[in-house]
């Protein structure tokens, strides 16, 4: 059975190492926050100004102060800090976060991501999509194989405007997870009961498919 | 030295059509509410705003798009914008979309006396175009120039007459870099107290910066996307 949102989110959470300052994006990559696996502390950054992002407040709570980057309200942690837009990005830039979490419209085999336009259909902007990747040392994408459409989004190349180029080493989607190597995507993990044919048919890329494809396991 | 004015009215005398604005916020958290309304009143058209975001259709800077008051944006994200997305895509409205992190850096440089510097966000993509790439430590960076404004408002939490800011939470942002690049900075606060009473440790923007300071009249603050979770 493929993935919900929850399942990639929860699948990426066991991405996180102890002691690591992370980074996720607005939509599926926010979700990871609510499965940190047990006896690990890692502590979030908000790319507009907080390290030590919480959970949502209670209803009641709410501090028109205290946002994500996804205008979310939210809470601080035991040792937050708030600072300002560039001292956020120098912590990016700067390379001083471990992993980066964030979306795609499309993934192609050497690496690149489209995540922010769709020329003359949508143009919401880059936001801080840009600095992330190209910054990042550790990127893991959590995105839908394929569209709407059923046209895949893992790719050879990409159409849409780029956001950042041969930067993409870990893909999770509903079906699986993939690795990008020497120019190729790799299958790493498949969803559980998910088939390797599947897999395969809603690649468009070239996909690299071992003799035997475990599953993910939760 | 005395930056407090009496009002929004004196806070914004000398804003003209035409003329480059920078506005702090992040979404509409630390947006100089008082300001952007006082905007609304005074009809100052073809303005050039610099914001990371556009607020919503009826709030924060959807209230100057709405009045057709801005020729052009530069921002970095304007998703929660339907009247901003319709107004770009006829051709209504320029907008120059630029990385975040960038955005932030060339306020800062503006306001710093760093005229360029190079950054590896956006290389390989539109936003590269035309601009100049060199190679550090082995990976390509693209040259992005320092951003300044004729005017620059910022929202701070609190501020003393000297011109000094302090910032609450997420509602800093923007607003530190913003008030250092400004040609004039106005600064609109939640509380405004004598010279003395800040301690100079804690801080956040030093009163250099700052050339006029009023406490707003009111703060709705109003928050985008009210997210619980159940106890």
């Amino acid at each position: 059975m493929a993935l919900d949102k929850v399942g990639i989110a929860k699948r990426i959470a066991q991405e996180l190492r102890d002691g690591w300052y992370v980074n996720l994006g607005i939509g599926i990559p926010t979700l990871v926050a609510n499965y940190i696996p047990e006896g690990i502390e890692v502590e979030f950054q908000s790319e507009n100004g907080i390290l030590g992002m919480g959970p949502f407040p209670f209803e009641g709570e709410e501090d028109a102060d205290l946002i994500n980057a996804g205008k979310q309200t939210i809470t601080a942690t035991k040792g937050a800090v708030f600072f300002d837009s560039a001292t956020s990005f120098a912590m990016i830039r700067g390379q001083h976060v471990q992993l980066t979490v964030l979306g795609a419209m499309e993934v192609s085999q050497n690496g690149d991501i489209a995540n922010w336009k769709i020329p003359g259909k949508m143009v919401k902007g880059m936001g801080g999509a840009m600095d992330l990747v190209a910054s990042a040392e550790n990127i893991i994408v959590a995105m839908m194989h394929s569209n709407k459409e059923g046209e895949s989004k893992i790719l050879k190349k990409c159409s849409l405007p780029l956001t950042g180029v041969g930067c993409v080493k870990k893909v999770v989607t509903e079906l699986a997870v993939l690795e990008i190597k020497d120019g190729k995507f790799h299958l790493i993990e498949r969803a559980p009961g998910v088939s390797v044919e599947e897999i395969k048919s809603k690649t468009e890329g070239d996909l690299v498919v071992p003799d035997f494809v475990p599953e993910m396991v939760f | 030295m005395n930056k407090q004015v009496k009002n929004v009215e004196e806070a914004l005398v000398g804003i003209e059509d035409g003329m480059t604005l920078m506005l702090g916020g992040f979404g509409l958290c630390g947006i100089p509410e008082n300001s952007i309304a006082q905007l609304v009143k005074l009809n100052v058209k073809n303005l050039t705003c610099i914001s990371n975001n556009a607020g919503v259709d009826d709030f924060g800077l959807g209230l100057l798009l709405q009045g057709k008051q801005i020729k052009k944006m530069i921002s970095s994200y304007v998703g929660e914008n339907a009247e901003f997305e319709r107004q770009m895509l006829s051709g209504e409205l320029e907008v120059d979309l630029i990385p975040q992190g960038s955005l932030a850096e060339r306020c800062r440089a503006g306001g710093a006396g760093i005229p360029a510097f190079f950054t590896p966000a956006g290389y390989g993509t539109e936003v590269a175009e035309g601009k100049e790439v060199r190679i550090f430590n082995g990976k390509p960076h693209i040259l992005e120039s320092a951003l300044t404004a004729d005017f620059a408002i910022v929202k701070a939490w609190k501020g003393d007459t000297e011109g000094n800011l302090v910032f609450k939470g997420t509602a800093r942002n923007f607003n530190p870099m913003m008030a250092m690049a400004g040609k004039i900075t106005i600064a609109e606060v939640e509380e405004l107290v004598p010279a003395g009473e800040l301690d100079p440790n804690f801080i956040h923007t030093p009163g250099i910066f700052v050339q006029r300071i009023f406490k707003g009249e009111k703060f709705e603050k109003r928050i985008e996307q009210r997210t619980v979770r159940t106890k």
